[in-house]
């Protein structure tokens, strides 16, 4: 069981959306997709679900192509939200989850569970128009998965939503992924990919510029981040050889450095100058390889 | 699940949240009241109008003139009462103004022996009773002539007796003048009901199409039934909202009509040729009713897709209204001379055919192959609007924009086509 995605591109005319993508998402597994605004993360999306045709390549699915006979092992939480306004919650789900291949009955008790985990379950007589913004979010969402789907795609899942909120979807998903559904879900929040996705994506103006596995792509990065605590001035550091970038922090420094190896020399070099509170390697952050992958691009 | 299967659910959905609609309760409402009220309009009428006939004072200067008038208006006129007036003219004026008298009616003779009248009243806007009064008059006049000059009244009757003029038509099958009175009557009420029912009804699907677009509830309708399932079980489950909505009132109306049966024969059904149209008008009318439904919907469905926010289906659907109007008013044109050129022309034009076409083979005998040709050319419209709306939908329920514009329309294709 997993998606496909075999050199896709997709064309609007003479403008290119998606160009060239492939990529594999096992089963089970979060893939996250990143990119800014425009970079092609929703067309992505609508050519998965079928919504829009392929210029080229193909998407497949368990090893045949998506369309409407698979549309019921499908969930999908579009960016923008989709409900009817005027509709009660419980008839608006009823109905969706009915062309999902769901009873009545099903959808029901399926909603009071989700309802209750959401801790929303006196909105189920409301209509979707009286209720707050990060609110229909939860109803969207509840759409997205009522019918237990096997490939769910999220897209921008938590915009709009409290920090509570996020995460009370973030357990939902994880859950949900836990219990075999491969998913799929787009956000300029890097902190979200970072947290959830083992396998993610950053897309800048319909190529992708970085993918593979969260661990390898920061491996392969290679730079590392070195956080410094000390009581003597540090700014030397600034003009050591193999410091990318030096930023002053309250109590020390913040470096980017070349390469791991680095660090021992500066550890050295900080020895018998005075006291070092704390001396820290981290892994870069999502959010640098994504300033540093698509700033580049832009160049 | 089957496909056929999101249709049934696609199409109850809106019929259902349709018929329990606020709107589509008050609107049915209000048809079905007004029916009962023109049904029972002579009571109504009777309700409001006072009981006292119309008062009308004659002064009667020569003394020979009350008594034939009085008699012939009390054998022909019930809501007339003529009164012998006995004071003066200037009094009679003054009851006419103060309103106790309708008006006032002063016959005297002239030099030549024959009756004069001057007729008095607060406004002679009310034609009907001065020139029921002036025929009156002048019946007594041509009796008091005639005597004069020595004629027998039993040649005079005969005189005035009616000729008897049949009209006959020779072409074979065509319709008795009587049938065709009969038919304008009934084509008349089903291009009524059309017009009405494509109008409204294609509206409804149009604004609903742009309603789910808007609340962009339709991209998740169309990532779980085909655009094309999704525009047909609208259009079909507004069709049977149409249905529920002219079946009650037709069983409103035939319940009247059962029951106010001796007050309603002849006149208004006469006229309207319900009592004896043949089967035929009723099957075409049903047929003819049926594809332009279908014709007006696609086209409503297609356009409702194009439009970003409610607000604009009014402006992007008003071609298809002008083309609704045009049939219309071509098909009342061509009640009165269902046999002219442009009339003919014109049936074959798919946009113009339910209403066109209905109308010649109600009111004539039309070559089968004409019907045969006009059909074929309706049903193909039809299906070639689908194809089109089904693309222009696939796509156009993907598309947002700031204003909206049949220019569109490519830009949809585009969009739902495979390679570019």
């Amino acid at each position: 069981m997993s998606l496909v995605l075999n050199h896709v591109t997709k064309k609007f005319g003479n403008d290119t959306a998606v160009n060239n993508l492939s990529l594999e998402i096992p089963d089970s597994e979060m893939f996250g997709f990143l990119g800014g605004n425009g970079a092609g993360k929703t067309t992505t999306f609508r050519m998965i679900l079928g919504l829009l045709d392929i210029t080229e390549g193909n998407i497949t699915w368990n090893g045949s192509k998506i369309n409407y006979r698979t549309s019921d092992v499908i969930g999908y939480l579009p960016e923008e939200r989709g409900l009817y306004p005027k509709l009660k919650v419980k008839d608006q789900l009823v109905y969706l989850g009915k062309l999902r291949g769901m009873t009545k009955s099903e959808v029901l008790t399926e909603l009071d569970q989700w309802l209750e985990r959401f801790k929303v379950p006196e909105y189920i007589d409301k209509k979707v128009e009286e209720l707050s913004k990060g609110n229909q979010q939860k109803i969207q969402f509840i759409s997205a998965v009522i019918h237990k789907p096997k490939l769910l795609i999220l897209d921008e899942p938590f915009s709009g939503l409290d920090p509570i909120n996020v995460e009370l979807l973030k357990d939902a998903v994880i859950d949900l992924k836990n219990q075999g559904t491969s998913i799929v879900f787009s956000s300029h929040r890097m902190e979200h990919v970072e947290e959830l996705c083992e396998h993610l994506c950053i897309l800048h103006k319909g190529s992708p510029v970085v993918q593979g596995s969260l661990r390898e792509i920061k491996q392969s990065f290679g730079k590392k981040n070195l956080i410094i605590h000390a009581d003597m001035p540090l700014e030397f550091l600034k003009d050591y050889s193999g410091v990318l970038k030096y930023k002053k922090l309250a109590e020390g420094c913040e470096l980017q450095i070349e390469n791991e190896d680095l660090s021992q020399k500066i550890f050295s070099a900080l020895q018998n100058k005075g006291f070092v509170r704390k001396f820290n390697l981290e892994e870069p952050s999502l959010n640098d390889i994504f300033i540093e992958k698509v700033g580049a691009a832009y160049e | 699940m089957p496909l056929m299967n999101k249709f049934w659910i696609i199409l109850s959905h809106t019929y259902m949240t349709k018929v329990k609609s606020k709107s589509f309760f008050i609107s049915t409402a209000l048809i079905l009241f007004f029916i009962v009220a023109i049904a029972n309009m002579n009571n109504i009428i009777e309700l409001f109008s006072s009981e006292d006939k119309n008062k009308i004072a004659v002064i009667d200067e020569s003394g020979v003139l009350f008594d034939p008038l009085n008699q012939s208006i009390e054998s022909t006129n019930e809501d007339v009462e003529l009164i012998l007036y006995e004071n003066s003219t200037d009094e009679a004026k003054e009851e006419v103004q103060e309103g106790e008298l309708g008006a006032l009616v002063v016959l005297s003779l002239d030099e030549n022996e024959f009756p004069e009248a001057s007729y008095y009243a607060n406004n002679i806007s009310d034609n009907s009773t001065e020139s029921m009064l002036e025929q009156q008059i002048q019946q007594i006049k041509v009796v008091m002539a005639t005597q004069k000059a020595g004629i027998d009244q039993q040649i005079l009757a005969d005189i005035y007796e009616p000729i008897t003029f049949t009209k006959n038509a020779l072409s074979e099958g065509a319709k008795t003048s009587e049938e065709l009175n009969q038919a304008r009557g009934i084509v008349y009420v089903m291009l009524f009901i059309l017009y009405m029912a494509v109008m409204i009804y294609g509206t409804m699907i149009a604004t609903d199409v742009a309603t789910e677009k808007s609340s962009r509830v339709m991209e998740i309708l169309v990532s779980s039934a085909s655009p094309i399932t999704h525009m047909l079980a609208k259009i079909v489950g507004i069709a049977l909202l149409g249905l529920t909505q002219i079946i009650l009132i037709l069983a409103v109306s035939y319940v009247m009509i059962l029951s106010k049966k001796d007050e309603l024969t002849g006149g208004f059904f006469e006229y309207f040729g319900i009592q004896n149209t043949s089967v035929s008008t009723y099957v075409y009318g049903i047929v003819f009713f049926l594809l332009g439904y279908l014709l007006y919907a696609t086209l409503a469905a297609m356009l409702g897709s194009l439009v970003s926010r409610v607000e604009e289906v009014q402006q992007l659907i008003t071609p298809m209204t002008l083309l609704i109007i045009v049939a219309f008013m071509l098909s009342m044109v061509g009640i009165n001379m269902p046999e002219s050129n442009i009339i003919t022309v014109t049936s074959f034009i798919p946009f113009f055919t339910p209403m066109v076409m209905f109308l010649r083979v109600g009111m004539l005998e039309v070559p089968i192959w004409e019907v045969a040709l006009s059909l074929g050319l309706l049903i193909g419209t039809i299906a070639l609007f689908t194809i089109i709306g089904a693309r222009v939908y696939k796509g156009g329920v993907l598309m947002y924009g700031k204003s909206s514009s049949l220019k569109d329309i490519k830009k949809a294709i585009a969009l739902s086509k495979k390679e570019k």
